[in-house]
């Protein structure tokens, strides 16, 4: 009887929240998967992370010449059209810069993941019939996000440093032998990383969230 | 054997209504459905687009909830459930088989299988063992570690039959299993599916155009303009066969 649903609801259990390593597996499957369009969205932050790499380490190193101070020093900056006494407008300029590329590079994140949603609609809901709870799609969506950003930055930030070593040498040359800025570089590239990773996070909540409300009922339609 | 599979019902609605507001119009998919599912039983259910058919289906499978009057699954109210509660309605008690297969592109037969058994909490070697046993009752022993897109569409839905198999449901609802597939593939998953009923006891709720499929259900159910027409035995559809080509259209 409908009457004692009470007592019959005891007959329905609670579905388990699966372990993280579930979710982990099923987002590195799809991004392996999805190599192509992965590599697509990790190029954009591949890009602004080398871009902000190479303008914050280009930045330690004109500082640190600046600093030196010496003719040779002064000299090599001119020639690359820096004025030692304009270094402060100079610092206001590449933080700009740095801004608006990462900001870039979010909008690239939530466009791509907003179309890996909408790509899988059919998949979410089917997953969902089958007992996913939103949370678990909501970490999928994270994950795979998270990593595009990670491995992105990473491989961003190596490419940034590469290259700023490199015009740091062309450049100045003997006037860093032994005064390379080393802890500061790091620490920036460092924190750029981390920057990017947990912008990679933040640019997928809304995508993901939009995936997790979906309602299972998506899975049943035939067009697409 | 009618008397015996009265007694118990598995799926009930109860003056169910449901009203989409698409703008300022409010459309009346369902106007007062009263219908009850025997536990065991194969029903289709039937009707033109439009009718309200595929609201009525959404709403014994527990994927939509009715505006007014109430869906009881196993005697328990729906809409008493939480969302926790739902997601373990979903993986245990009910196994979804669709028109177009839905298998996860990205996943083996043996993952796809595998999957609602890990929504179950499943360890990975039990779920597996399991997998590889349904795969092999639905004539795939020799597929598991393929690709969907290895795969005909026949096997394809037969992926789908033991992946809603898995957790041992108590009700299989199936969104027009053979409409992607040709007759015979078609008259396989029919034969399939009574086979899973036969064995397992489960009960099995269809929408359906398919002729062959309205031949194998116990009730055909025709939905017409948000209620219920008619619901017909299938001793009185074996004499009916020439009007119900006409009613499909």
């Amino acid at each position: 009887m409908p009457g004692d649903g009470n007592e019959r609801k005891q007959s329905i259990g609670r579905q388990i929240v699966l372990p993280f390593s579930k979710a982990l597996e099923i987002s590195l499957r799809g991004i392996r998967v999805r190599l192509w369009r992965s590599l697509i969205t990790m190029s954009g932050v591949v890009l602004a992370t080398a871009f902000v790499v190479s303008v914050l380490a280009s930045g330690d190193v004109t500082r640190t010449v600046a600093a030196d101070g010496s003719p040779a020093a002064v000299r090599a900056l001119q020639e690359i059209g820096i004025d030692p006494s304009e270094m402060r407008e100079v610092n206001a300029t590449n933080a700009w810069l740095a801004v608006m590329s990462l900001m870039v590079c979010v909008v690239g994140i939530v466009m791509s993941m907003l179309m890996s949603v909408s790509e899988r609609y059919r998949e979410i809901g089917t997953m969902k019939c089958l007992g996913a709870l939103d949370s678990f799609i909501v970490k999928i969506f994270l994950l795979e996000s998270a990593f595009q950003g990670i491995i992105g930055s990473v491989i961003g930030a190596a490419i940034g440093l590469g290259v700023s070593f490199l015009s740091a040498q062309i450049h100045f040359g003997e006037i860093l032998d032994g005064k390379w800025p080393v802890v500061a570089i790091f620490r920036n590239t460092g924190l750029v990383i981390l920057v990017g990773s947990i912008l990679a996070i933040l640019a997928a909540i809304y995508p993901a969230s939009l995936a997790a409300r979906m309602e299972p009922a998506a899975a049943m339609r035939v067009e697409e | 054997m009618t008397e015996e599979k009265t007694t118990q019902t598995i799926v009930r609605t109860k003056d169910v209504y449901k009203t989409y507001n698409l703008g300022k119009v409010q459309v009346h998919a369902l106007q007062g459905v009263d219908l009850e599912i025997y536990a065991g039983e194969y029903i289709s259910i039937m009707g033109p687009s439009g009718s309200g058919k595929s609201t009525l289906f959404n709403m014994v499978g527990g994927l939509d909830k009715p505006t007014q009057g109430s869906v009881y699954i196993d005697e328990v109210d729906m809409a008493q459930l939480d969302a926790y509660e739902l997601a373990w309605l979903r993986c245990r008690k009910i196994g979804y088989i669709f028109q177009t297969f839905n298998l996860i592109p990205v996943m083996t037969a043996l993952e796809n299988v595998t999957l609602p058994m890990i929504f179950a909490g499943l360890t990975t070697d039990e779920a597996r063992d399991k997998g590889v046993q349904l795969l092999g009752r639905v004539g795939l022993g020799d597929r598991v570690q393929h690709k969907p897109y290895e795969l005909s569409g026949g096997q394809q839905q037969r992926v789908a039959v033991a992946r809603a198999m898995a957790n041992s449901p108590a009700i299989i609802l199936a969104d027009e299993p053979t409409g992607n597939l040709d007759l015979s593939t078609g008259k396989e998953i029919i034969d399939l599916l009574q086979r899973m009923k036969r064995e397992e006891g489960v009960t099995i709720i269809s929408a359906t155009h398919d002729l062959k499929m309205l031949s194998v259900s116990d009730r055909v159910v025709w939905i017409r303009d948000g209620k219920i027409d008619r619901i017909e035995q299938r001793e009185n559809l074996n004499i009916e066969v020439g009007t119900i080509d006409k009613q499909t259209e």
